[in-house]
């Protein structure tokens, strides 16, 4: 990293108070969320903090991509502003709230307007239910992952009517791709959410969590006594979560090489930086139920320990893994997207749910 | 095509792609009547970035217009002036000095290389993925340094004269390209495991964008295009200038007429390119790099004259008619994208547009070189 | 049957060697350069815009004003202008204007002068607020290097 001199002079008195306000405020808020007794207080609170965790998410994963990025291509990326460029996503974030939100010639207003919300507030709206902790979720549902897909499902709405919106032939190409593209790959996604069902016996996230303490064997990635077919489910729950938050290999909506920028062509400003929050708020979804289905939540690989540290550990690194396929695989196309979808994972699926409800039956949990 | 027929009465749009789209890398736009994602016709539209080089080449000295020469395409500039030197020689009766033939098969064989690992790298950007591009544009800029320090230039190189070659090269030249040549032979493999042999690339590129030889003998389609569709001509091998003929190499020829085969006939030329510059370095002649009678200013006799060279892309052909005053009469330049590009309208009938546009890729399109 | 699940391995098989490769070339070291906070050496041979040489003992161009650089240049962007002085053999160059906004650094004012009079600079961070500013007068850019 190379400061300016004079950077680094203005920026010294503030390193020593930020290192121990930094962990001071982490611990203050951890304990101030959990102690909050249930009720209505306790949600609004907590969507407070959801919607900060989901904006600042949203600014530095865009700086870990470009990161990562940069370096499996053998570059740096950003350095410039603040140490590793670590105040680039507020800067960046600054500029694009400064720019004028243009409404072009012939456009739907009101649907422009909306789409980006409705891509965005689904997402919020989900991470209510996720348990980032034992006690740390905004609300305890039973029905928590019924409550996600329903939400996950508004979210192609928005792209849809983002890109009808816009009256750009390469948006509404963009949308027609989108929605297709959600659709099919809702179905594979569903059926191990099914299966994952019939194993667990629960729709309640922590309750799944709870299921998979102890050490890393009892994750249900590994339970081979529920299904032998447990990893390659897991798998498919990825691709499938690649494909529905539009992520390459799979971002057919957005083909730059084709379609511009898809759905999102026409929009400047702040309507594009809502969309793009949108887009990495799904990431963290979907990664979030991989790791509650499949890796145990917040419970540690060895049986100690456990709490939120290993939840964002093990969502931070299935994020990763995301920005990795998306920095080395080209695009598939819309054939591949579907043969690869009704041809390899629902038939994958199906067999899977078959074989675990035999398996089921055999050895009854 | 009995759908497509169909629905010609259906409601149909137009789609402009170009002449500012990342897909086309320059200004050239291709008129699309779409039906949905299928192409119903695609018409290039031409001429965002004519510069006259042709006329400009009638209103210049003979010597003036070699550095308009890399300005065609810009990617293989050595070629090009290659096919100009060739001419003036032919004209002029001029012959090269050994050494300087064989430095200027190296160069250009140097700057073909630069070409296709470019070309590699945008075409799997046309399809998505990123991150080869900059895996080969860290190779090719090994290339444009060992170009630069010979000929000073990083892109319009303009290091051939008539008769020779503009300087000659260094030891640390040749120890350089030794070096690189080690290099790249070492990352090949890298790309064909992370591009050739994926999955998604193979799904993409089998059998989509079929060219048929006859198609590219309808339409005078040469080069990497051409062997795609397996036929196996090179000016290289059919019609040796240069030295061509004292190297052993082979022209990669790939049956299956689609985006793969041409894929992977310009990243076997790679290697064949490699293997020319080795043995060209092995024989390198000591000697002078410049013929010794070339006159001060260039007067080629009357008459008319025909050179073609093997460039990147396919056939550079250049015809100069003289009338025996210092300037060229008449210069007419064939290149080859030109004629590549023609058959797109063709062969693009019927396509998705993800399709149509790796077929573009495949093309290896340089929009200056087409509008000269 | 057989070949569907050829495929489906081979073809997991071919993506995760995929991640592989990026994943080392990850953990390479970067191999560009920091612009602005380290650059490059131009090559001798760097065709930057051209510059005077002066005369090693007086110091003043070694340019005779025989104007074949004017000549050879293909996109006319070289003016100059000599006159005679007393006691010196040859004109004495007055004006020498660099047009740099049409040269294309081809090089071929530098073949032509055989007078050693003119080189390649080894400039290449060029930028300028108008058109006017590339509009070099080259004799003056030899003063002011003198000083
Ligand atoms: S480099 Fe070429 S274009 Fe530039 S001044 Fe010299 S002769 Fe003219
Ligand atoms: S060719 Fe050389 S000596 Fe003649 S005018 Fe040009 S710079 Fe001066």
């Amino acid at each position: 990293m190379i400061l300016h001199p004079e950077t680094k002079k203005a920026l010294a008195p503030f390193v020593l108070p930020g290192l121990i306000a930094g962990p001071v405020l982490i611990v203050g808020l951890y304990l101030f969320l959990t102690s909050i007794p249930g009720g209505l207080a306790r949600v609004i609170i907590f969507c407070g903090a959801l919607i900060i965790f989901a904006a600042l998410n949203a600014a530095y994963l865009v700086w870990l991509e470009r990161k990562v990025c940069a370096h499996i291509q053998c570059r740096i990326g950003p350095k410039e502003v603040g140490p590793f460029g670590l105040i680039q996503p507020l800067v960046d974030g600054i500029k694009l709230m400064s720019k004028q939100l243009l409404l072009p010639k012939g456009i739907d207003p009101f649907l422009f307007k909306v789409a980006p919300l409705l891509v965005l507030v689904p997402a919020v709206m989900s991470f209510v239910t996720i348990p980032f902790g034992e006690h740390l979720a905004a609300r305890n549902i039973n029905i928590g992952l019924l409550m996600i897909f329903a939400f996950a499902s508004v979210n192609v709405l928005g792209l849809l009517l983002g890109g009808w919106g816009s009256a750009n032939k390469y948006a509404v190409i963009s949308a027609a791709r989108a929605v297709s593209q959600n659709v099919a790959y809702e179905i594979p996604m569903l059926i191990i959410v099914i299966t994952m069902i019939m194993v667990t016996g629960t729709m309640n996230l922590n309750e799944i969590v709870m299921q998979q303490s102890g050490w890393f064997g009892n994750w249900y990635i590994f339970r081979f006594t529920a299904s032998p077919l447990m990893p390659v489910a897991f798998l498919i729950f990825f691709v499938c979560s690649l494909a529905e938050t539009n992520r390459a290999p799979f971002d057919l909506g957005e083909a730059e090489s084709e379609l511009i920028a898809g759905f999102h062509t026409e929009y400047s400003g702040m309507g594009f930086g809502v969309f793009f929050m949108g887009e990495y708020a799904n990431i963290v979804i979907g990664c979030s139920l991989a790791t509650i289905l499949f890796l145990g939540g917040w419970q540690s690989p060895v049986g100690i320990a456990s709490g939120w540290w290993w939840f964002l550990l093990k969502l931070y690194t299935l994020i990763f893994c995301v920005m990795w396929v998306r920095w080395t695989y080209p695009r598939t196309t819309l054939w591949g997207l579907l043969n690869l979808s009704w041809k390899i994972l629902i038939p994958i699926t199906l067999f899977n749910l078959l074989l675990t409800g035999a398996m089921l039956k055999i050895w009854p949990h | 095509m009995s759908d497509l027929a169909r629905s010609q009465n259906q409601e149909t749009f137009v789609l402009n792609l170009g002449p500012q789209h990342p897909a086309t890398h320059g200004v050239l736009r291709v008129k699309l009547t779409m039906d949905g994602e299928y192409i119903l016709r695609a018409e290039p539209v031409l001429g965002y970035i004519h510069r006259m080089h042709e006329k400009m080449g009638e209103n210049r000295t003979w010597a003036q217009f070699m550095p308009n020469t890399g300005r065609l395409d810009y990617l293989g500039a050595l070629s090009y002036n290659h096919g100009y030197a060739l001419v003036v020689e032919r004209a002029m009766g001029i012959t090269v000095p050994e050494r300087a033939e064989y430095l200027r098969v190296i160069t250009v064989e140097l700057n073909r290389i630069a070409s296709h690992l470019l070309w590699f790298g945008a075409f799997v950007l046309d399809l998505g993925g990123f991150t080869p591009l900059l895996y080969a544009f860290d190779d090719r800029e090994k290339i444009l340094d060992l170009l630069e320090s010979v000929t000073g230039s990083r892109l319009t190189f303009c290091y051939f004269r008539f008769g020779g070659l503009y300087n000659d090269v260094d030891d640390d030249f040749i120890t350089g390209s030794r070096a690189f040549i080690k290099r790249l032979r070492s990352r090949m493999p890298d790309y064909h495991n992370l591009v050739t042999n994926n999955i998604i690339m193979i799904k993409r590129l089998k059998d989509v964008g079929l060219i048929s030889a006859e198609m590219c003998r309808k339409y005078g389609a040469t080069g990497p295009v051409l062997r795609g569709s397996g036929v196996d001509f090179d000016i290289r091998k059919n019609e040796p200038y240069s030295v061509y003929s004292e190297f052993d190499f082979d022209i990669p020829v790939y049956h299956e007429c689609d985006s793969m085969a041409r894929y992977m006939v310009r990243m076997d030329e790679i290697e064949q390119s490699l293997r020319i510059i080795e043995q060209a370095l092995d024989k390198l002649p000591e000697g002078p790099v410049m013929a010794e009678k070339v006159p001060k200013i260039i007067k080629a006799p009357k008459g008319d004259y025909y050179a073609a060279v093997e460039a990147a892309r396919g056939t550079f052909g250049i015809r100069v008619v003289s009338d025996g005053t210092n300037t060229p009469y008449r210069l007419k330049l064939r290149s080859p994208t030109y004629s590549n590009l023609s058959l797109y309208e063709e062969a693009s009938q019927g396509m998705l547009l993800a399709d149509a546009l790796a077929l573009m890729g495949s093309l290896d399109l340089v929009i200056p070189e087409i509008d000269r | 049957m057989s070949g569907y699940f050829k495929e489906l391995f081979s073809g997991t098989k071919s993506l995760a060697v995929g991640l592989g490769i990026t994943f080392r070339y990850m953990v390479k070291p970067v191999v560009t350069l920091q612009y602005p906070h380290e650059s490059l050496q131009m090559t001798p041979r760097f065709r930057g815009h051209i510059e005077l040489i002066p005369n090693e003992e007086t110091g003043e161009p070694n340019c005779v004003v025989c104007g074949m650089c004017q000549k050879a240049c293909p996109s006319n962007c070289i003016s100059l202008a000599g006159e005679k002085v007393d006691g010196v053999k040859g004109k004495v160059l007055t004006k020498y204007i660099l047009n740099f906004t049409t040269c294309s650094l081809c090089g071929m004012c530098v073949e032509s002068c055989k007078f050693n009079a003119i080189t390649f600079s080894k400039e290449y961070n060029l930028a300028g607020p108008s058109r006017e500013a590339y509009v070099f007068d080259l004799k003056k850019r030899l003063e002011d290097k003198k000083q």
